[in-house]
């Protein structure tokens, strides 16, 4: 690697995380573990029905019970229509949601909320509210949600963005590039694979929450678990209208995010009801609240038809998407573009492209932003037709990707054709190590000689599967991350950024970037991070941004705090600043051999000459979006006899670059992974007829334990990325879009049988085995 | 009604509701490493010790701890002078964010008292009723059994 690691704690080493002393000492960093005297407790009332509208609210005995401070609903609540979803400006999602609104679309749809002095008290408040409901038929499918006729969702007036209210359509994409149609028709060998997902959940072991409270000076403050505390504050000051100005977002330690807390979702109930009483308010979903009321990865149903010449080079792809976005249209459109936009262009060799898809309204939960963000979906039915048609050419399924993937010094169509939610941007591959993750990954399972070996142990049968994917790394023209850089009196740092790290450890990634280019160990860097008042903004921590976004704004903040320190350096041994080179907290004249310490240099800034504050904020928006690329190996075994699957390895080979922290990059893939594994074999929430969520905990809604992992293997394998900080890409989301495809096509290697609606349960494999009829 | 019990080796006597769930009772006292995940005993976040033995503090209620030894991780180490086993997880990296490892570290600490040479296997039985979601639980095994070899090696105090 061209990095220089001659610094203890900077690039490429893995050093103790910075929160991670105060984390393993389980101190109070959390949201709800701040203990604020006086704070009410806030509670919501959900809806029973899939559908209906409200006829009236009667809070009349609920304000007679003891404790009950205030009590919101749409009758005393102003109407103003947003999204949950917390995304740039403009913001992608439709206006399609208000706080309390006069029509239910779920079951658990918000129709009130209380704050109470104790949590019994606004349980019993909730419990004595009358609703009156006027019930419409409920719409559970994007089928029946499309059928002629259908009852229409969002049928208020005020709604702004859905892309057909009347058709229960919230938005739609058709991007067509050369005439696939014709193309595919005319393929010496085509494929087609018609994959689903169901609804699943993030199930971050924190529930969402948040306290709002005042401050001193009498300003609005939400403590809240969030991945964009700066979307936070300019949607909560809209929709419960303040002046953003009077709003402090914090987020400290949060609980696990994944997507799920880029909504904004129990901020303005509890700005509001601490508005209305004057109190600090404490919200919490409780994890039955967290399963249906906060968000969950969009059910989709993917189609992908493949042509290509009989040596294997794709011709024509086409993909259609039926994506149900449930109750409301949170990342509807985004996560839609997202399905073609971070899988076609791996692809790039085909003329001929067409992406089309809709995302629908349905009376179900809402869904959101999870890891993945729609690629997981497309990849699932892409990778699952790359088999297929490797299987009609006679070829290896590694060799066929071999031919199609894209290269550095390549582009794809896609990139420029599909943004998010509007065109996209062009750009070039700058890095891919794909060919060797690839190598790397078939030698380490054996692909060579177990596949296709059918190993047989009992009933268990044995099978090799693989897939390919890529993500992104941020939004190009949409994301912008801003850092301040300060250098202390002491020849110490404080940086100051606006990103939010979930637990994926950016805090720390982001003082290793600055620490690197500073010539300091890493506890030489202080980081504060994610608060609106103290920090410069951020878009926040998603669409795997936060290394290659906020890092590239630390690293231009470092380098020009680093020119600073130089020129003060310059002045005190009297020589040219391009003589002097910092390197392990000392700058040093190369001609002279003169030098002076870091903290000489602080205090002489500071108090003796030519004072001034060494410090520099700077920003980086998101020119291009350079791709993560990763190989996806794994070995199953099938019991022929009960459909049970088992997962006995899987293998991941990841190119992010440079790893600035490798163990955690690691740590990224092999909790990404094991998501999927969740994905493919055991997650899906249930409903009743009539909408309600059957599973809604992690009693019936199984997530998988220690006993349920398999081995996992995360390879790194490097690359360099020249737009990157040091040389770095993303890792969060890429390694979440494997299992699916990888897991099913090793089935089908096992056994024969194509698992495509996931998860893959062991009825469902029966069925496909033909066991059941 | 009266409760006395032994919290992180000091003694407490105080009033409190029969009915009060001990996690909520510890939480009031201070130890806010104690988590809430799930409420139902279903995720492993509010575990502590009983006695020695690892409890969901959220299925018991406070009489319950009466005359009782109660450790949650607060008793076991600080920032500035941990344990080796939240050492070995701060080295494997099986921090992610960090709201799971109270009650990993305090089942994983209850395996480690019992046996110094647990399995990979052991670990994974032992920590199955605590959910992560982060990590795959691969660097938490590895933590667990670091810390096993650092206590056979007799750096455990």
């Amino acid at each position: 690697m061209a990095v220089e690691t001659q610094q203890g704690g900077a690039v490429g080493q893995s050093v103790r995380k910075v929160d991670g002393p105060s984390l393993v000492a389980g101190k109070p960093l959390f949201t709800l573990d701040l203990d604020i005297p006086g704070s009410l407790v806030g509670a919501i009332l959900p809806s029973p029905h899939a559908h209906a509208r409200i006829v009236s609210v009667d809070t009349s005995a609920a304000e007679q019970v003891p404790g009950v401070r205030a009590i919101l609903h749409h009758g005393n609540v102003p109407r103003v229509p947003y999204t949950t979803a917390g995304q740039g400006w403009p913001e992608p999602s439709p206006y399609d949601t208000v706080l309390f609104d006069t029509k239910v679309r779920f079951v658990g749809d918000r129709v009130a909320a209380v704050a109470a002095e104790t949590e019994d008290a606004a349980a019993e408040a909730l419990a004595r509210i009358r609703v009156e409901y006027e019930l419409l038929p409920p719409i559970l499918s994007p089928e029946e949600a499309l059928a002629p006729g259908a009852p229409i969702i969002h049928d208020e007036p005020d709604a702004e963005g859905i892309y057909d209210a009347s058709h229960n359509i919230a938005a739609a994409v058709d991007i067509p590039i050369g005439d696939a149609a014709a193309a595919l028709a005319a393929a010496p060998v085509t494929a087609e694979a018609t994959c689903e997902i169901p609804y699943s959940q993030h199930a971050t072991i924190e529930p969402h929450c948040v306290i709002a409270y005042f401050d001193d000076a009498g300003r609005l403050v939400v403590r809240t678990s969030t991945q964009v505390p700066f979307h936070v504050r300019r949607i909560v000051a809209r929709v419960v209208g303040l002046d953003p100005a009077r709003i402090r977002v914090v987020k400290p330690r949060i609980g696990g995010g994944f997507g799920s807390k880029q909504e904004v979702l129990l901020e303005p109930v509890a700005a509001l009801l601490a508005l209305r009483t004057g109190r600090p308010v404490r919200m919490a979903y409780t994890r039955q609240e967290v399963f249906v009321a906060s968000r969950t990865r969009h059910p989709m149903k993917v189609t992908v038809r493949l042509g290509a010449t009989k040596d294997g080079a794709l011709h024509a792809l086409e993909m259609d998407v039926l994506s149900n976005t449930g109750a409301y249209g949170a990342h509807a459109l985004t996560v839609l573009s997202n399905v073609g936009s971070k899988t076609l262009p791996l692809y790039n060799k085909a003329p001929h492209v067409h992406f089309h898809g809709r995302a629908v309204y349905t009376n179900l939960p809402v869904a959101g932003a999870y890891r993945g963000y729609g690629a997981t979906q497309g990849y699932f039915a892409l990778e699952v037709a790359m088999d297929k048609l490797a299987e009609k050419l006679g070829l290896d399924p590694v060799e066929l990707r071999r031919r199609n993937y894209i290269r550095v010094g390549e582009t794809s169509p896609i990139f420029e054709k599909i943004g998010e939610g509007r065109e996209g941007t062009a750009q070039i591959v700058r890095s891919c190590a794909l060919e060797e993750c690839l190598r790397i990954g078939a030698e380490r399972i054996g692909w060579r000689e177990k596949r296709g070996q059918r190993r047989e142990e009992g009933p268990w049968v044995h099978g090799l599967g693989m897939a390919c994917a890529m993500q992104g790394s941020g939004i190009t023209g949409v994301d912008m991350a801003a850092a301040t850089l300060v250098m202390q009196d002491d020849g110490s740092f404080r940086l100051l950024v606006g990103a939010t790290d979930l637990g994926t450890g950016s805090d720390t990634i982001l003082a290793q970037i600055a620490a690197q280019e500073l010539g300091v160990p890493v506890d030489r860097v202080l980081v504060y991070s994610s608060d609106t008042d103290f920090t410069p903004f951020d878009t926040g921590a998603y669409a795997s941004s936060t290394t290659y976004v906020s890092g590239n704004a630390v690293l231009r903040a470092a380098s020009d705090v680093r020119a600073q320190i130089l020129d003060v350096a310059a002045a005190a041994l009297g020589e040219r600043a391009s003589a002097l080179e910092l390197a392990a907290g000392v700058v040093r004249s190369r001609k002279s051999g003169k030098s002076l310490t870091l903290s000489e240099i602080g205090h002489r800034a500071t108090y003796v000459t030519d004072q001034r504050q060494i410090a520099a904020t700077a920003s980086f928006a998101c020119p291009e979006s350079p791709p993560p690329f990763a190989a996806f190996f794994c070995e199953v075994a099938v019991d022929r006899e009960t459909g049970v699957v088992r997962v006995e390895r899987f293998v991941v080979a990841a190119d992010c670059g440079v790893a600035i922290h490798p163990q955690a990059a690691e740590g990224q893939l092999e909790g990404a992974v094991l998501q999927g594994i969740g994905h493919a074999l055991c997650e899906e929430m249930l409903f009743s007829p009539r909408g309600r969520c059957l599973n809604a905990g992690f009693f019936d809604y199984k997530i998988p334990s220690s006993l349920d992992a398999p081995a996992i293997e995360a390879i790194l394998v490097p690359s360099e990325e020249p737009t990157g900080p040091w040389g770095a890409k993303s890792i969060s989301e890429v390694g979440i879009n494997g299992p699916l495809p990888a897991i099913s096509n090793a089935i089908y290697d096992a056994v024969g049988a194509r698992m495509v609606r996931a998860p893959f349960t062991p009825e469902r494999v029966r069925f496909a085995l033909g066991v059941i009829p | 009604m009266k409760l006395s019990f032994e919290l992180n080796g000091i003694e407490h006597y105080l009033d409190v509701e029969p009915g009060e769930p001990l996690l909520s009772l510890l939480r009031r006292l201070g130890m806010k490493s104690v988590k809430e995940g799930c409420g139902t005993g279903d995720c492993g976040a509010c575990t502590v010790l009983l006695d020695g033995r690892a409890v969901r503090s959220c299925l018991m209620v406070a009489p319950q701890v009466q005359g009782k030894r109660v450790m949650t991780l607060d008793g076991l180490g600080t920032v500035n002078d941990p344990h080796p086993l939240q050492e070995a997880f701060l080295e494997c990296g099986a921090v992610q964010c960090g709201f799971c490892t109270p009650g990993m570290i305090l089942v994983a600490y209850e395996l480690l008292t019992r046996t110094s040479d647990p399995t990979p296997d052991d670990v994974r039985n032992a920590i199955a009723g605590n959910l992560c979601r982060c990590t795959g639980y691969v660097k938490i095994v590895d933590a667990v059994l670091r810390a096993a070899e650092w206590k056979r090696e007799g750096r455990w105090r």
